[in-house]
């Protein structure tokens, strides 16, 4: 199965913020291009005036009353915290 | 008999028979929790279903549990019961990972709604249960830990994603467990596993505290040994919960209590499409002489069409991927999850953690998820495969028009061997009859109808209507109380 052409492994992995090997690239290229190929099927559907269904079930605007409640306290929200300081969460520098 | 010897099967006993032993005061919590434990170390060498357990947090929760019984203050059938957890579910202080090494060291903050309700429920919460990686496959051999394998032939898989939650159940190493069902998660490792898998309709259990894969597919359910240990099980997980705005207001009926009520006879659907090519003719054997049981207590057996069920695989693998692609992204090496030792800059941190921390088929699927909602081929993928997902769940309501079910075969054929599909496309095939039902958010049940020649377990699968658990179960219940495939264990 080849690759389709639009199919850049390069530009995709940046959207997704995700480090690829080489290796992976090839592999993955291929991978996805078959079920892609799989996945054409999908355009045979009529699908002329057919509303999307994006949950089976419609639910719309879920409100909830504003009223503060307890939440996690701050050592346990931050407990799994790759790196922490003074209840911060520490990051590598982001401005120069 | 003599209390030893009862003891030592306690770990196969249902639900309902151990809560009568309890009740009796003939066995303790402890003697039952211990026992579970035991036989746990006992093959769990061998089965590698659990990620961890905690077997002192277990037995505290057991004393506490013989505690409330002993002055008269008993929470039910499922109080003193262990009941392992998948994975992917929280629970308080205990680890919480996945199966994958972006959560290898993550500690739950808090207990998800289904874990708070099981403990009110006096359940013990018991064991990490295995999976694949984030959920994401049919085997378990995505996991980033170990392959669970299946306790009727090890050398095959137990399914999957929640393939330790039903190899665990089957090998005695818990009395029922949790899972979680995308697109046939619990359905699937249930029928390769002999056990009852059951997916409730979407938006009848809380996912509160479910590390989310597909947002608009998931759904929490039970397995267990028997159709009524479901309906038991159930009834302490559903319910509406204003932490899960997905999670729909409907009440709640008895659904023990229904097994008994309702009678039938039922109207059951067959539809051509679930009997094609690819299936397995053992399998298809089992199941026609499932079908031929309702026959002969008086329901009416008629064909329905799903003329869309051919494009479900190609909906799933582009709204499962999108929705994972979207949700994943909260997996950076910032907050929380695994963060590279060796990043430049906060912008490289985010590439190396995710290199780092996701392996190669939650790659693949954030990397197709992403493609398909990319600029350029939303249309094409995405918004196309919401509506022909419009057409699918059209088919289904259209058949509850002449039926109360649907039966089909659970899975095409059963347990496969451990690298038998090591291409992601012949694995995504694995779920054809079970992912239709996730896109329509209807609910499903497996329930073991037989064995193949070579000694493995097939499932049915039994569909049913919106938020109607109750009929669901009691048709399942019609065919499970008369058969007793549940009963054959595995030797292990």
């Amino acid at each position: 199965m080849s690759v389709p052409e639009d199919l850049n492994i390069d530009r995709i992995a940046n959207l997704a913020r995700l480090a690829l090997t080489d290796e992976e690239k090839v592999k993955f290229s291929a991978q996805l291009a078959d079920v892609l190929t799989n996945i054409e099927k999908l355009k045979q559907v009529n699908v002329d005036g057919v509303e999307p269904t994006a949950h089976a079930f419609p639910i719309y605007n879920v409100w909830a009353d504003d009223v503060a409640k307890p939440g996690l306290p701050v050592e346990d929200a931050l407990r799994n915290a790759p790196e922490k300081r003074d209840n911060m969460i520490v990051v590598p520098k982001v401005v120069e | 008999m003599s209390h030893a010897a009862m003891s030592s099967e306690l770990f196969n006993k249902t639900i309902v028979e151990l809560a009568e032993l309890l009740a009796a005061k003939t066995i303790t919590s402890v003697e039952l929790t211990q026992a579970v434990i035991d036989r746990t170390q006992s093959v769990e060498e061998r089965v590698k279903a659990f990620n961890s357990f905690d077997a002192a947090a277990a037995l505290a929760q057991a004393a506490a549990s013989d505690a409330r019984r002993a002055a008269g203050q008993s929470l039910g059938a499922l109080d003193g019961i262990p009941i392992g957890i998948k994975d992917v579910i929280a629970v308080t202080g205990q680890p919480l990972t996945a199966s994958s090494k972006m959560l290898a060291n993550f500690v739950s903050p808090y207990d998800a709604t289904v874990t708070q309700k099981l403990k009110k429920a006096g359940a013990i919460i018991w064991g990490r249960l295995n999976l694949d990686e984030f959920a994401m496959g049919s085997s378990t051999e995505n996991s980033a830990f170990h392959t669970t394998r299946n306790p009727y032939n090890l050398d095959c898989v137990p399914g999957g994603s929640s393939g330790g939650s039903a190899a665990a159940l089957a090998a005695g190493e818990a009395i029922a467990t949790l899972g979680s069902d995308t697109g046939g998660s619990i359905r699937q490792p249930a029928a390769l596993c002999n056990v009852v898998g059951l997916k409730p309709t979407y938006g009848l259990v809380s996912r509160f505290g479910l590390i989310a894969f597909a947002s608009s597919l998931d759904q929490i359910g039970p397995f267990n040994r028997t159709v009524e240990d479901a309906a038991i099980t159930l009834q302490a997980i559903a319910g509406y919960d204003e932490n899960d705005s997905t999670s729909v207001k409907v009440e709640i009926p008895d659904y023990r209590a229904a097994l008994k009520t309702k009678k039938g006879p039922w109207r059951i659907g067959i539809s051509k499409e679930y009997f094609g090519e690819g299936l397995d003719p053992e399998v298809a054997a089992a199941v026609e002489k499932a079908v031929s049981f309702y026959e002969k207590m008086g329901c009416v057996i008629k064909n329905v069409s799903l003329p869309h069920t051919e494009y479900g695989v190609g909906v799933y693998y582009i709204i499962a991927t999108a929705e994972c692609s979207s949700n994943l992204s909260r997996y950076d090496g910032i907050r929380y999850g695994h963060r590279s030792a060796d990043a430049k800059d906060i912008v490289d941190l985010y590439y190396k953690s995710r290199a780092e921390g996701f392996g190669p088929e939650v790659k693949r699927r954030i990397i197709l998820g992403t493609y398909v909602l990319s600029s350029g081929y939303y249309d094409a993928y995405y918004l196309r495969a919401q509506k022909v997902r419009t057409l699918i769940r059209q088919d289904f309501l259209n058949a509850y028009n002449e039926v109360d079910a649907i039966i089909t075969p659970t899975t095409p054929t059963p347990a496969f061997k451990r690298g038998a599909k090591a291409d992601p496309l012949a694995m995504y095939l694995c779920d054809v009859y079970t992912i239709g039902v996730n896109l329509a958010g209807l609910p499903g049940i497996s329930v073991p109808c037989g064995f193949s020649s070579s000694g493995l377990p097939i499932g049915m699968q039994l569909i049913g209507q919106p938020f109607k658990e109750a009929d669901l179960l009691a048709i399942a219940n019609a065919y499970d109380s008369a058969h007793d495939w549940a009963k054959r264990t595995p030797n292990l």
